[in-house]
């Protein structure tokens, strides 16, 4: 495999315009699976988790989740779109092990959710990012390739199928072509995601968890020469998770990109792995005639249909805007934007909130937090990002208030 | 005692009811006679024996301590081998499935066991029920009871053949463009598609969803009710299940009253392609119908002569979904591609599903698969799926001015095995009557109502959806002026079996 | 409305897109019968009109849920009880080249 020249990230933005595309998975914590009554407990011993329909048994059929439908709508009036008054699932057929019944139950033409936006903030500026379409589908099954020397999938001599996650609900939601100047491409991306991961925290919806595999990012891109009108070729980033990488990746592929366009080259039309270690991607597999999924409106399911009064109701439950919260809190507290980037970088809002809700000062509860999740991060060798609240941290906060000296506690053991 | 496997399954129900015989002894009588005459027939692919006698003991035994049981408990059923069972194989005719046996029952085969139904075993069929001949089984055909060098009709030439010739008093069969009608039309069976949505899908293994439907075989009207009360109901693990009562087909099957009923013919079926036989003997049958009351109009259905041209893309465009499952991954037949070492599980997939399909499931396939494609998708499976808009607006509006709609079931009598395997088109067109039904959901119901060329053929009467019970009532009253007329029951006229002894 | 070609090639290339090799004599008789086929069905191009809705599903129901509850499911031995090969608790099948 040849290495591809990269052109420095800032010598590419003198002549390229990146135009991005964000789709984002959302795994969602259902009891349930979208189509069955399997549990969707994470780490399961395998095939525990599975019965006739998630495994595609002949003469099996689906049944929805209603919770799944209810979480769909509501993360669709979250992003700000309209709620269709009728549309169906789709088959989308193409073959894959890890697939049971040869095609994925998704949405096609007709997505329960679309026409939305979000606000993101990147350095004191904000990005409205329009979101094409919010739809539903169901996860796959988990390969695990053996034999090789790499473990991954190439080289390997047979592969084994866990089908716990078949038919775990996901929405995808898909944005509008991103295009902000080029040098802020890579944060907007990164902020676009927070913003979702933080949205579907607040709405209760997925644990929205990047290492875990329950919130999934694909970036798309291609780069136009500026000026020019046309958007050129582009890559599809598959999987990209942390959101560290997800700015990486777009680094990364601007500069590939440019090195294959100031060669005279043409960028092929493939997705893309990201890798973790060096922040490079490889080319996977190239778009061809395969990709023609034959989708037709699925017959085992009937129609959606929300009612206009249960979409308002669900409306009603919809929590305070992420970014709007934010700004009332550090109003309430008293921070700087510094402190509140640090608290919202940490992941620690909302253990910040409650511990203040607790009676502790702000500034306690932010200095205490932070070492807290620092000291956690350190032990798993992660990054504090990629942390999510635990319901152990949330009873540290209930055990402190409990105490009825959460200042003086704090002040303990934050020293 | 006269020969129980001659008793119809109300006659067999009011026998176990009044202590005269036990189920054990009637389950006993038809494995005897499934041995006597399956070299000849080949009805099924599996029997059971030991399962069938010991659900038989049960019901004996409960009967004996006076729990009170469902009407057909202890009458014995054939299952088409389309539908899952726990305790016995389902291989759809296919050999990709030879020896699967299914870890759930169907929803439809549970309601036969808690009705107490011994369950004889599993019919043959057209692999995946596509056919219209039960050739298309790769275990080899099933012959008609009535003339064993021809077709049972098909898909469900197994479970009409087994009913026609007494092996089973009842049986269920599957219907996507007529699989239950056409073969009871040829083996002078009665049979019914029921409302798409009446009778539940779950563990129906699918080949085209949104036509197929599970529905009863049987020798008489009344029977045929009976099985349906007990298949049908709404099944919660069925999204496309109606949630509503089971229309009362017993009580309208024991009524069969035409006098006042408006019977509209349609006048696009029964004309050209149709045998002068078939049209003689459903003429005969209106006549007889008009003596008794009814009040026969025409009726012009205009989108039914697009009717075979719309199945033969939304079908297969179904099927090549549906049949996708079937890679060799998780269960079912599993080759390696020749000379290929360390093959790849793409090569094994495509290698499994040449060497486990049939020619005519491959044929459906990758007509689906065409009609799906990029490019072709509006011109062919959605304009397909309009013209099923089409036919249910005629539908909708024959159903204003008429109660039931009448026509042959099938253009021609039982023809000869082998006589159009290889010519697709041919085999296809026997559809025409029965397929309008299936595209629009209504249901359908296939009576004998004589004999050409000393062959059955059947009458159909088609009726708004969830208004099966007219199809009971209409029948009926066809079943008992054809009985009057030749002085006996239909069925009776079939000629005798060799039996091995 | 154009008469329906479709080439040997085109055959070849729907076996590929539903995963069934074909033999060469099947691409062969395949490849006669489905334009007649297809010659035969074209019809419905011309039946209805742009105003004709499609319709994918034959009774007009909407709306069928199930609430968000466990149900039991498959032990793992029933699941693999009819697997061609498992190991460790799954399915075990040949190596896999693409990817999706």
């Amino acid at each position: 495999m040849s290495t591809p020249t990269l052109v420095k990230f800032e010598d590419a933005l003198t002549r390229y315009q990146p135009v991005m595309g964000l789709e984002v998975h959302v795994e969602l914590n259902t009891a349930t699976k979208m189509f069955c009554g399997c549990p969707t407990t994470f780490g399961a011993e395998p095939n525990t988790q599975v019965c006739p329909v998630c495994l595609g048994l002949p003469g099996a059929l689906p049944v929805v989740n209603a919770k799944a439908i209810e979480s769909a709508i509501r993360i669709g009036l979250a992003l700000n779109c309209q709620i269709a008054e009728w549309c169906r699932f789709a088959r989308k057929n193409y073959f894959y092990p890890d697939m049971p019944k040869n095609f994925q139950t998704s949405q096609y033409d007709e997505p329960i959710a679309f026409d939305g936006y979000v606000d993101v903030e990147v350095e004191g500026e904000t990005y409205r990012i329009e979101i094409e379409r919010a739809h539903m589908e169901e996860d796959t099954g988990k390969s695990l390739h053996v034999g090789g020397s790499t473990g991954r999938i190439h080289g390997a001599d047979y592969s084994l199928l866990d089908y716990n996650r078949a038919g775990i609900p996901l929405i995808e939601i898909v944005t509008k072509t991103i295009e902000v100047p080029g040098d802020k491409a890579p944060a907007v991306a990164r902020a676009y995601v927070n913003h979702l991961r933080d949205l579907m925290v607040a709405l209760g919806v997925s644990d929205a968890r990047m290492d875990q595999g329950s919130l999934r990012a694909d970036v798309n891109l291609s780069l136009k020469p500026i000026g020019a009108t046309e958007f050129g070729t582009r890559s599809e980033t598959k999987n990209v998770n942390s959101f560290r990488s997800v700015e990486r990746a777009v680094r990364y592929e601007i500069s590939r990109h440019a090195g294959i366009l100031d060669a005279g080259g043409t960028v092929v039309q493939e997705t893309r792995h990201f890798h973790e270690s060096d922040g490079t991607t490889s080319a996977g597999r190239p778009k061809s005639d395969a990709d023609d999924y034959r989708y037709f409106p699925e017959p085992d399911l009937a129609p959606v249909a929300p009612d206009p009064a249960w979409v308002e109701e669900l409306r009603a439950t919809l929590p305070e805007p992420p970014a709007e919260r934010r700004k009332r809190l550090q109003t309430e507290w008293g921070f700087n934007d510094l402190d509140m980037r640090d608290i919202v970088g940490a992941g620690a809002l909302d253990l910040v909130a409650e511990t203040v809700e607790a009676g502790a000062t702000p500034a306690a509860a932010k200095k205490w937090w932070l070492g807290e999740l620092a000291r956690t991060a350190n032990d798993q060798g992660a990054d504090v990002a990629a942390l999510t609240n635990t319901p152990a941290q949330g009873a540290q906060v209930h055990r402190l208030s409990d105490a009825g000296r959460t200042n003086d506690k704090l002040a303990r053991q934050g020293d | 005692m006269s020969d129980l496997t001659r008793f119809t399954a109300a006659e067999i129900a009011a026998a176990l009811a009044d202590g005269s015989v036990t189920s054990v002894e009637v389950t006993r009588r038809h494995l005897d006679r499934i041995a006597a005459v399956e070299g000849d027939v080949r009805a099924f692919l599996h029997v059971d024996r030991h399962g069938a006698l010991a659900t038989a003991a049960d019901v004996d035994r409960r009967r004996a301590a006076g729990e009170p049981l469902p009407e057909l408990a202890g009458v014995p059923v054939a299952v088409k081998d389309v539908l899952t069972t726990v305790d016995l194989p389902t291989t759809c005719g296919s050999k990709m499935l030879e020896g699967w046996i299914s870890p759930y029952d169907a929803t439809v085969v549970s309601k036969l066991k808690a009705a107490g139904m011994p369950i004889l075993g599993k019919t043959n069929m057209d692999e995946f029920a596509m056919g219209s001949s039960t050739e298309h089984s790769a275990y080899g055909p099933t012959r008609n009871p009535w003339d064993t060098t021809r077709i049972p009709g098909g898909s469900g030439g197994g479970s009409a053949a087994a009913v026609a010739a007494f092996e089973a008093p009842l049986a269920v069969g599957t219907d996507t463009g007529g699989s239950i009608r056409q073969p009871g039309a040829v083996t002078g069976t009665v049979g019914v598609k029921p409302t798409y949505g009446g009778v539940s899908r779950y563990g129906l293994v699918a080949m085209a969803s949104s036509l197929d439907q599970a529905g009863p075989v049987a020798r008489t009207v009344l029977d045929a009710a009976l099985l349906h009360e007990v298949m049908g109901g709404h099944d919660p693990r069925d999204s496309t299940s109606l949630d509503m009562p089971v229309p009362p087909v017993v009580e309208a099957a024991r009524r069969g009253d035409v006098s006042g009923l408006r019977i509209g013919v349609i006048s696009e079926l029964g004309g050209e392609g149709f045998q002068p036989g078939v049209r003689r003997c459903f003429e005969e049958g209106l006549e007889m119908l008009a003596r008794a009351g009814a009040e026969i109009v025409e009726v012009s259905c205009p989108s039914f002569v697009h009717g075979i041209a719309a199945y033969y893309l939304v079908m297969p465009s179904e099927v090549s979904s549906n049949l996708a499952k079937f890679d060799a991954m998780r269960y079912g037949l599993r080759v390696a591609p020749e000379g290929v070492d360390d093959p790849s599980a793409e090569q094994v997939m495509a290698a499994s599903r040449d060497a486990g399909f049939g020619d005519e499931v491959k044929r459906r396939i990758i007509l689906g698969t065409y009609a799906l494609s990029s490019g072709y998708y509006d011109a062919y499976y959605g304009s397909a799926q309009k013209v099923r808009t089409l036919i249910a607006r005629d539908f909708e509006a024959a159903f204003e001015q008429v109660d039931v709609l009448a026509s042959p079931t099938s253009p021609t009598v039982a023809w000869s095995l082998g006589e159009k395997l290889d010519d697709p088109l041919s085999m296809y067109a026997q559809d025409v009557a029965t397929i309008p039904a299936n595209l629009a959901g209504v249901p359908g119901i296939s009576v004998p109502v004589g004999l050409s060329e000393g062959l059955p053929v059947g009458f159909q009467f088609l009726a708004p959806a969830m208004a099966d019970d007219r199809l009971y009532n209409a029948g009926a009253a066809l079943e008992r002026l054809v009985t009057e007329r030749d002085g006996r029951p239909f069925a009776a006229q079939a000629p005798e079996l060799e039996v091995t002894r | 409305m154009s008469s329906p070609e479709i080439s040997r090639d085109d055959v070849a290339h729907l076996a590929n897109l539903a995963r069934i090799e074909l033999s060469d004599s099947e691409l062969d008789r395949l490849g006669a019968e489905l334009p007649a086929i297809l010659e035969h069905v074209k019809v419905v191009q011309q039946v209805a009109g742009d105003d004709v809705p499609a319709m994918s599903h034959p009774v007009p129901v909407t709306n069928v849920f199930r609430p968000d509850e466990v149900t039991p499911g498959l032990t793992p031995e029933q699941a693999l009880a009819a697997a061609p090969a498992s190991e460790e608790q799954r399915f075990l099948v040949p190596k896999i080249l693409g990817e999706e």
